[in-house]
């Protein structure tokens, strides 16, 4: 670690008059204020949430907004602004459009590819700038505690056995991530759910609760309190690996403690991007001040805490590998959705 | 509103601009065009009621077929009441549509010089809030430089303030700020 | 019993003359946020939650820092009222019921008892709501869970009913009205197919017709346009400026206790469920019209018009913070970004919020009744300051006016879009008032469109579409058949007194 540190403060300085220069030669006309060092942001930074108030995007959004500000990781403070419209076309639309704004950044969650596959709406990854994965966000199958299955295997026998859809799946919007899910749960299964749409993760787990539905694919942070609180019980994670967070959550299980859907004859494999675009043309000094950023975000040991208790994967891809990451994830949006017939008519 | 006094604008001219008959007719055909409308595109969506209860252009499909339905009777309303030349009522007086106008006419001035017009660039809602402010109380208001200048200058720079640096709501900005180093 | 000493205990964590120092702050704040549409109450809790995160680190601390951001959350409650009652701009969603008596009552002269009106009721609302989460909090927190697609359905079905028949208007320019309203309502994604409706390919029209935007327009600047009309001399009379307004108006408000209880209870149920202060609003004013010997003199200046929505909407701001700690669900965008706040701080909230961290919770129940002995002190106080405005001759004020419209109108989604709309609502709202098409409907149905399409349309995925899934049980069953009676009101009382007699 520490020598990691001193390579990087070796070559600082180098870098710095190269951006010395360049900053020169861009920044006539403009009062820049610190010219000696690297691009900082000039004025408050935006936010962009393309989803509503109190879901995962936003309470990751407002979290980092926290984190920034609790220990001075920007000069500038970061304003979490929510553009939910057309489910979250407003927010990207709005990013597209502020071409060369450094001043913006979006956060994403499925929708940067369901949006516009399911209704047309005019805009893709490749119109913004890729900044940085900050995590992935597990779905975990759950089922009312007072109900007496125990496995995944268990719950989509008794779905085959009442008929098809006599058996209620609530989640978030329709044609986004829950729904493909179940979708998927259905090809491989043979079950037929009635699929309920509801406007917000957090409202999706309260009805599970209520027993208003029979079983949801909510994300772990969306549900862990009631799980917690032994209303609900989590049958599997549509991952192909356990997640490692081994400390015990509820009812003497730990996150790490649930099993694989694969294993119990559901394999589907499905994790939510949480990654940070900007608006098309910013330069590559721009990209590189919120990567570092992010970095020292990461490094915090308020975002370890968060992490675990949302039981994320922690994988953070920048750079390269990241464009490739959305690329293909982009070209199974597409397959998935084309399969269920989610594909919005032309 | 009758309680009030109403010795304003001196000289009224009562001369009526348009018949309440006219207004209220024409306003029914709006709404049955706006109802048309949305009666059409939900069609076009699909406004049957689905195996599992409605589909997505279901309710707005009679929600603009109710508002044809009952804009065709405001229409016959309309038509039944009087007509000026019977001595029927007046929607607006000449002299109040002027003044109406005084009003709206700054007011869309004021929207597009905000953000701007096509290629036209705005400039910002506070200069052009302090333009609107100084032009309403000189010309409206007829009052001397000294205030007009106090108050169209004095409110847009506390909204500045309360927004710009206090609640961090960036509100549109045009050159000026950009100048001074605001934005 | 449990509850008083906890809430002893909470009392004693509160009580401390910096928290109350923060009260105070937190109130003013928040009265100045209300006062102006587009600043909501959610901006200023995000805008100080940062400011709160130091505080935040010891048990102590995370009481004070939520006391200050619930502070602003009461502060925004009180102030909406203002406007509406001043200016007939509604500066919240749930103030817009308080315009439709507290205008006329301004215009009468009469602003400085509307404004204690309704300050004083916010006040009641309040402090029932929290007596109950007091005392009632599990079992209240049990019977939010009861609550599916059906019972929401049924919920603004009787928010309309109780609507219904309210307006003197020709019936089918109500109708119009009302239905240009669903139509704005449906405009955008709809949630249950996730196609776009009614959008005609303008990415503008994607994120809908926002509520306020409509508001805005067709209140504030419609209201301008018609006063000008009659010329630059401003209307507003003067009214009694002194504090002697606020007593003499104290002796009045007991008359309608009745009033008050059951708007209070309809604003419990309706922030639990979590319905919302909005609907909450309309439904205690649109009641009390209906059961109130007074209820033919409502929409001209009549107190119990002022009472009634301001009790219920303060009520369901109080009581929806139950939800939020115990469900983890936010009943309004405020709670959201105070959910977020809680977050920050390692508070979970959930079902066990109440066991792990009965400081916290206690402390924030007694800081509810404490800040809102000192919120009301605080508004009144302002009231002959609000009720002065009032004497600013009009062509001063006006435009200061149209600029707050303005940025009210833009901050919503920051779009210059929605500033030209609220021009048009503007003059669809100077034509309407003209023409007799009244206002409240349409923007009740903005309001509450949406979410009741979406509703029902759950409960038939749910139920195979079948529409005996209204009256499937006992609670969703009474609240449609209290519905149904409240839609009938109007002739079964006649007939009924025709019986009597």
């Amino acid at each position: 670690m520490s020598k990691h540190l001193n390579t990087a403060a070796n070559r600082q300085p180098q870098a710095k008059w190269k951006r010395v220069a360049l900053a020169c030669a861009v920044a006539v006309g403009t009062f820049a204020s610190g010219v000696a060092s690297a691009w900082e942001p000039t004025k408050s930074v935006e936010f962009v949430v393309p989803a509503g108030t109190g879901g995962g995007a936003d309470q990751m959004a407002r979290f980092i907004q926290g984190v920034i500000t609790k220990n001075n990781l920007m000069k500038q403070s970061m304003v979490v602004v929510n553009k939910s419209g057309g489910a979250g076309a407003e927010g990207f639309l709005d990013v597209k459009g502020s071409n060369k704004d450094p001043h913006k950044i979006i956060i994403t969650l499925s929708n940067l590819f369901t949006t516009p596959l399911a209704t047309g709406v005019p805009f893709n990854w490749k119109d913004l700038t890729p900044v940085q994965m900050l995590a992935l966000d597990q779905f975990i199958f759950w089922v009312n505690a007072d109900t007496p299955y125990k496995t995944a295997k268990e719950y989509v026998d008794a779905v085959k056995a009442a008929g098809p859809n006599k058996m209620k799946m609530g989640g978030t919007g329709s044609k986004q991530e829950d729904q493909i899910i179940t979708v998927a749960i259905e090809k491989q299964t043979g079950a037929k759910f009635t699929y309920i749409p509801y406007k917000g993760g957090g409202e999706v787990a309260v009805q599970l609760v209520g027993k208003h539905v029979d079983s949801t694919v909510n994300n772990p942070i969306e549900a862990v309190e009631q799980w917690r609180a032994g209303k609900l019980r989590p049958l599997c994670v549509f991952d192909d690996k356990k997640m490692p967070y081994t400390a015990k959550v509820a009812s003497n299980m730990s996150w790490g403690d649930i099993p694989t859907c694969a294993s119990q004859g559901v394999s589907v494999d499905y994790q939510m991007l949480r990654g940070i675009f900007m608006p098309p043309g910013v330069t590559k000094e721009q990209v590189k001040f919120y990567v570092d950023l992010f970095k020292k975000v990461r490094e915090t040991p308020d975002w370890k805490e968060f992490m675990e208790k949302g039981a994320f994967d922690t994988t953070a891809l920048t750079g390269e590998d990241y464009v490739n990451w959305v690329t293909r994830e982009e070209q199974r949006h597409q397959a998935l959705m084309a399969e269920a017939g989610f594909l919005a008519k032309k | 509103m009758s309680e009030h006094d109403k010795e304003s604008g001196g000289a009224a001219d009562d001369t009526p601009a348009a018949s309440y008959r006219t207004i209220d007719a024409v306003t029914a055909v709006v709404i049955f065009a706006i109802g048309a409308v949305v009666a059409w595109d939900s069609y076009r969506i699909g406004a049957k009621w689905g195996s599992d209860g409605p589909e997505a252009g279901y309710f707005p499909f009679y929600i603009g077929l109710i508002l044809c339905i009952s804009s065709i009777v405001n229409f016959i309303n309309a038509l039944r009441e009087k007509s000026f030349a019977e001595g029927g009522e007046s929607f607006v007086s000449k002299s109040s549509l002027r003044m109406v106008f005084s009003v709206m006419i700054p007011t869309i001035i004021y929207v597009a010089a905000i953000g701007g017009v096509g290629p036209v660039p705005g400039v910002g809602i506070y200069v052009a809030s302090v333009i609107f402010i100084a032009v309403f109380m000189l010309w409206l208001g007829k009052y001397g430089w000294g205030k007009t200048l106090g108050v169209s200058i004095g409110v847009p720079v506390f909204f500045f303030l309360m927004f710009e640096i206090w609640f961090k709501v960036p509100l549109p900005k045009g050159p000026l700020e950009a100048m001074l180093g605001l934005d | 019993m449990e509850e008083i000493s906890s809430l002893m205990h909470g009392f004693a964590v509160a009580l401390t003359p910096m928290n109350i120092g923060l009260m105070m702050i937190g109130i003013l704040l928040g009265v100045l946020i209300g006062v102006l549409p587009g600043l909501g109450g959610a901006n200023g809790v995000a805008i100080l939650l940062p400011l709160t995160f130091a505080m935040g680190s010891t048990p102590a601390g995370q009481v004070s820092a939520i006391i200050l951001l619930s502070c602003i959350y009461w502060g925004a409650l009180f102030g909406g009222a203002i406007t509406s009652i001043l200016f007939n701009i509604p500066g919240e969603p749930w103030s817009v019921a308080t315009t439709f008596d507290g205008y006329p009552m301004s215009q009468k002269g009469k602003a400085g008892e509307a404004l204690t009106a309704a300050f004083t009721s916010s006040f009641v609302g309040a402090f029932i709501a929290v007596l109950m989460i007091t005392f009632l909090a599990p079992m209240v927190a049990r019977f939010a869970l009861r609550f599916g697609p059906p019972e929401f359905f049924s919920v603004y079905l009787l928010t309309f009913c109780s609507f219904v028949g309210m307006t003197k208007s020709p019936p089918f320019k109500t109708l119009a009205a009302m239905m240009l309203g669903f139509a704005l309502a449906a405009v955008g994604l709809d949630t249950v197919t996730g196609q776009l409706r009614l959008t005609f390919g303008f990415t503008e029209l994607l994120k809908g017709f926002d509520f306020l935007i409509a508001v805005i327009g067709l209140f504030g600047i419609g209201e301008i346009l018609l006063t000008i009309e009659e010329g630059l001399n401003f209307k507003g009379t003067e009214g009694k400026m002194r504090m002697k307004v606020v007593l003499e108006t104290w002796k009045e408000l007991p008359k309608y206790w009745k009033t008050s209880l059951r708007s209070s209870a309809i604003g419990c149920w309706m922030g639990i469920t979590p319905g919302g202060a909005t609907p909450a609003s309309f439904m205690g004013y649109g009641v009390a019209k209906k059961l109130s010997p007074n209820g033919a003199n409502f929409g001209k200046g009549e107190i119990e018009g002022v009472v009634a929505p301001e009790t219920a909407a303060h009520a369901a701001g109080t009581a929806a913070l139950l939800p939020m700690l115990t469900l983890g669900i936010p009943g309004s965008p405020t709670a959201a970004v105070l959910l977020g706040g809680l977050l920050i701080w390692g508070l979970q909230p959930g079902p066990l919020l109440f066991e792990e961290k009965k400081d916290f919770v206690w402390g924030l129940i007694a800081s509810m009744y404490l800040g809102n002995v000192v919120g009301l002190i605080v508004v009144l106080t302002t009231v002959p300051l609000f009720a002065a405005i009032l004497r600013v001759p009009f062509s001063i004020i006006a435009p200061v006016i149209l600029v707050i419209c303005a940025i009210g109108a833009f901050t919503v989604h920051q779009s210059m879009f929605d500033v030209w709309l609220m021009i048009i609502f503007g003059i669809i709202g100077y034509v309407f008032k003209k023409l007799d098409y009244p206002m409240a409907p349409m923007v009740l149905a903005i309001v509450l469109g949406d979410r009741a399409e979406d509703a029902f349309r759950q409960s038939m995925l749910a139920s195979q579409g079948s529409l005996a899934v209204f009256f499937s049980n006992g609670l969703v069953g009474s609240i449609t058949a209290l519905a149904l009676l409240m839609l009938f009101w109007a002739p079964l009382s006649a007939t009924i007194a025709r019986l009597r007699r």
